[in-house]
């Protein structure tokens, strides 16, 4: 999966679908959701109080998922964030790749555009593969999905032995289904986040 | 003036007594009073022995960073899985930490940053100069806390008491590092 020359390359996946079947088990996983349709699409599948939504601070999904995952080293941390707000922080996959961390698995939900701000086209929907981008940088698995079998199985196998950090791109269709929006209080989130893994708020 | 005259006149960080005989290991010594495990950067000269204590410590988890801002959103993960963490850089690097800064200010994270002064004292690079100037004002503009310490006395009570309001009164608090106190780079 290099860089393709053919623009827009459309795909048929549903993001709601693709998200709830990433979901459908995780068991003791922990999300971390990125900024807009991402944290929409987490919601939609079922609020938990594992999980921790982000609605601002754009490109942090990723590098939140990666403190966490080094301070929660049993549980594995799921991020799943859009194309765009993963473009925000695109360093951030060398901070995460030379950090190792085995248990911190990103999913970016790709739609190839900015689908919060009228649907202009991002990088990836240009022809940048950030799978490619992740394993130049030195993640242990990465890979491009775009059949919904194929999340099946990534969600299986959430939670299995890694080499070190995971960075899978779902291919979705560029749409925006009706919005399911999570709290907005950011300090509620943190602390009903830190009172399921026993922490006390402060 | 020539340059050995401006070098001759620098001051110097030793000359100053503090508890630990030396501040990078003084503060060391009050992070791991804090239990603070967790470390991120971006490399500067002034915090070199610091980062050299840090990453040699095992107990302590240090990332090093590509950009600043990634260290305040890695602090934020650290604290939801309950580690306390410590984000090193240079007053350039708060330029580029300011929107990012919205996570923490606004989720209430514990937050210390140890800045590094660089365009404000016996500064040779202009470079430096307008992100130093900015670099107080932009951080209390966002909403971090600022206190500064200009010699090394009085740095070890600034950063025991930034940490107690970090870590204990959930505030995200800057501690700037005078270039006064850290001395003169050598050209």
């Amino acid at each position: 999966m290099g860089m393709t020359s053919s623009a827009n390359p459309t795909f048929a996946l549903s993001r709601r679908v693709a998200v709830k079947a990433l979901l459908a088990d995780r068991k003791d996983t922990l999300v971390i959701t990125g900024l807009g349709s991402a944290s929409y699409d987490v919601h939609a599948a079922g609020d938990r109080d594992d999980n921790y939504y982000l609605w601002g601070a754009m490109g942090a999904a990723a590098l939140v998922g990666l403190g966490l995952a080094q301070a929660q080293p049993k549980k594995t941390v799921l991020v799943v964030t859009g194309d765009g707000e993963q473009l925000m922080a695109f360093g951030s996959l060398a901070t995460i790749a030379v950090a190792k961390a085995r248990n911190l698995v990103i999913v970016v939900i790709d739609n190839g555009h900015f689908g919060e701000t009228g649907m202009q086209t991002s990088h990836t929907g240009r022809g940048l593969n950030f799978a490619d981008v992740a394993a130049s940088c030195g993640f242990a698995h990465t890979a491009t999905l775009t059949r919904i079998e194929e999340v099946k199985d990534l969600a299986r196998g959430l939670g299995g032995a890694a080499e070190g950090p995971s960075l899978f791109v779902i291919k979705v269709a560029a749409e925006n289904p009706p919005r399911s929006l999570p709290p907005r209080d950011a300090v509620f989130i943190k602390n009903r986040f830190r009172t399921s893994l026993d922490l006390a708020p402060t | 003036m020539s340059k050995a005259d401006v070098v001759r006149s620098a001051p110097d960080p030793e000359s100053v007594p503090v508890p630990g005989g030396q501040w990078p290991r003084a503060i060391y010594d009050i992070l791991k009073a804090f239990d603070v495990r967790h470390m991120s950067y971006v490399p500067d000269a002034g915090h070199s022995t610091l980062i050299k204590l840090l990453n040699a410590d095992p107990e302590v988890t240090s990332n090093v960073l590509t950009t600043e801002e990634e260290g305040v959103a890695i602090a934020a993960g650290a604290w939801l899985g309950g580690q306390r963490s410590v984000l090193l850089m240079q007053s350039s690097g708060v330029g580029n930490c300011i929107n990012m800064l919205s996570l923490p200010v606004i989720a209430r994270f514990p937050l210390l940053m140890l800045v590094t002064m660089r365009g404000e004292w016996s500064e040779f690079n202009p470079w430096q100069v307008p992100m130093g100037r900015a670099t107080q004002p932009a951080l209390e503009a966002i909403g971090v806390r600022v206190v500064r310490a200009d010699a090394a006395s009085d740095l070890i009570e600034t950063v025991e008491s930034a940490a107690t309001l970090a870590y204990g009164a959930d505030q995200q608090i800057a501690v700037l590092i005078g270039q006064r106190l850290l001395g003169k780079k050598k050209w």
